[in-house]
């Protein structure tokens, strides 16, 4: 009896959203008198930082600062339509709708501006921090600020925007079952290494090492962010986590916190994470859905693992002490 | 049934209830004084979201009886800042990304709280211990004890 130890390693990819009736998000963005932007939704962001990267994406698509923008989120009631955040497509779905109607508001904005000066919206350029300029000629200029005034009292023109995007309904096809149910595809990998105890089947997770392919980091501490818990999160559920561990019977399931397995703050395993930018041809600044994935790879990586340690195959979620153990046994009767 | 009168500081300001004989702190903090900062996340004294500090020592507001808190101090994260300013934890907390859906962090913060008023400069054991009653679901925890340990460290560095 002694202390095993072993690597595994699982590579992913992760489809961006989904797709079963087609795939709609919509936003409406629109200037208040004085020049910030409104950008009304009907998403969710339940602590992911949806609310942080829209305002990015509407702040540089416009051309302003991004604490010129609100997000107003979640009333489904009065909003734009969004399917909702999930199946990682926060981002990609409604990051596409807002850079679409910030593009529509951004013309609007400059058509404005170039009246005010009287030049050619096409010569006007924004310098991202407040101002709307001839280019190459930044002296000639009038603030975002002025310009929104002079839409509201002198134009009579809404500075405002439309976005729609819409993956439409994929069909499979009838010769081959081929379907494209997702757009851009994230991509991790993972190798872990483990040192399992044969005698009380208990597993000690020693390193996580993680690469995650996120298309563009449009906020990279939220994405680190997301990567670093996703990953610990993955540990969990390939060890520890479930409602139902002898299912489908319902005995020794958790009923509350004080019965649910959690691994907490001392047990966390060595973790390293890399994060790779491939932006995505189709994705909001090139952003891919890294919300579900980043909790995938080490699932597979810690069987692998096992197996590489002990020689047992655990094809059951969570791997607990008791399936490597009867796992070892039934291998040690079959030799 | 009679109504009880509770008597307490909180975040320093004298307060004062009537209240059902039997309510938990967190309920009274909640719907009676109005501070939401507390949460209530398993009502059962496991997860540490309700998590203040009654007399200088952390206690479970779901767990405690909000008359037992007659003539108490109790602190809770409504009561950090200060004019305005954030207390180092909030600001540690802020910058290294230590919070993602938000529900763990007054419960985490105050847990730190209460270590660093005991041990100025926590090692990162010291950290693990006290925020050990405190459940989160999102970050992994690595960033909430890089957080408190970067409060310490900049709590010293003020005090040097």
């Amino acid at each position: 009896m002694a202390l095993k130890r072993g690597r595994g390693v699982a590579a992913i990819n992760y489809p961006t959203g989904m797709n079963l009736g087609g795939d709609p998000s919509q936003a409406l963005v629109h200037s208040t008198p004085t020049g910030a932007f409104m950008v009304t939704l009907s998403s969710v962001d339940l602590g992911q930082g949806l609310r942080q990267v829209m305002a990015q994406i509407c702040a540089e698509t416009i051309g302003i600062p991004t604490e010129q923008v609100t997000i107003d989120t979640a009333d489904t009631d009065t909003g734009p339509h969004c399917m909702g955040t999930f199946a990682s497509r926060g981002t990609h779905r409604i990051g596409n709708a807002v850079a679409q109607a910030a593009r529509e508001a951004r013309q609007v904005m400059l058509e404005v501006a170039a009246e005010a000066l009287e030049v050619d919206a096409g010569d006007l350029d924004t310098d991202g921090k407040g101002m709307i300029h001839v280019k190459g000629a930044p002296q000639k200029s009038i603030s975002v600020f002025d310009t929104a005034l002079a839409a509201h009292f002198k134009y009579g023109r809404s500075i405002s925007g439309r976005g729609m995007f819409l993956v439409p309904r994929s069909f499979p096809e009838t010769e081959t079952g081929a379907m494209k149910p997702a757009t851009c595809y994230a991509h991790a990998c993972t190798v872990v290494d483990v040192e399992v105890d044969d005698e009380t089947g208990e597993v000690d997770v020693v390193s996580v090492k993680n690469v995650f392919e996120v298309g563009r980091a449009l906020n990279p501490s939220m994405v680190e962010q997301q990567l670093v818990g996703g990953s610990w999160m993955g540990i969990s559920h390939a060890l520890y986590e479930t409602t139902e561990p002898y299912y489908p019977a319902r005995e020794h399931g958790g009923r509350d916190f004080n019965e649910y397995l959690m691994p907490g703050p001392g047990n966390l395993a060595e973790t390293e994470t890399i994060v790779l930018e491939r932006p995505a041809a189709d994705g909001p600044y090139g952003a891919k859905g890294v919300g579900e994935m980043c909790a995938n790879p080490q699932i597979p990586a810690v069987a692998n693992a096992i197996f590489d340690a002990v020689g047992v195959r655990i094809d059951s979620l969570p791997i607990t002490p008791e399936k490597i153990l009867r796992a070892l046994k039934a291998q040690r009767a079959a030799a | 049934m009679a109504k009880v009168p509770v008597q307490l500081t909180l975040n320093g300001t004298e307060r004062a209830e009537f209240i059902d004989g039997g309510l938990t702190l967190l309920n009274a903090l909640r719907d009676r004084f109005g501070d939401t900062s507390p949460k209530g996340g398993c009502h059962q004294g496991t997860c540490g979201a309700c998590s203040v500090i009654v007399d200088g020592d952390l206690k479970l507001s779901c767990l405690t009886l909000a008359e037992t808190c007659n003539g108490a101090h109790v602190e809770t994260t409504a009561g950090l800042a200060a004019d305005g300013i954030q207390h180092p934890l909030q600001r540690a907390f802020l910058d290294g990304f230590a919070a993602q859906c938000g529900f763990c962090t007054p419960g985490m913060i105050m847990a730190a709280k209460a270590l660093l008023a005991r041990v100025p400069n926590p090692s990162r054991d010291d950290v693990v211990e006290a925020i050990s009653g405190n459940i989160c679901r999102c970050t992994g925890y690595e960033p909430i004890i890089q957080a408190i340990l970067s409060a310490a460290r900049s709590n010293s560095q003020n005090a040097a």
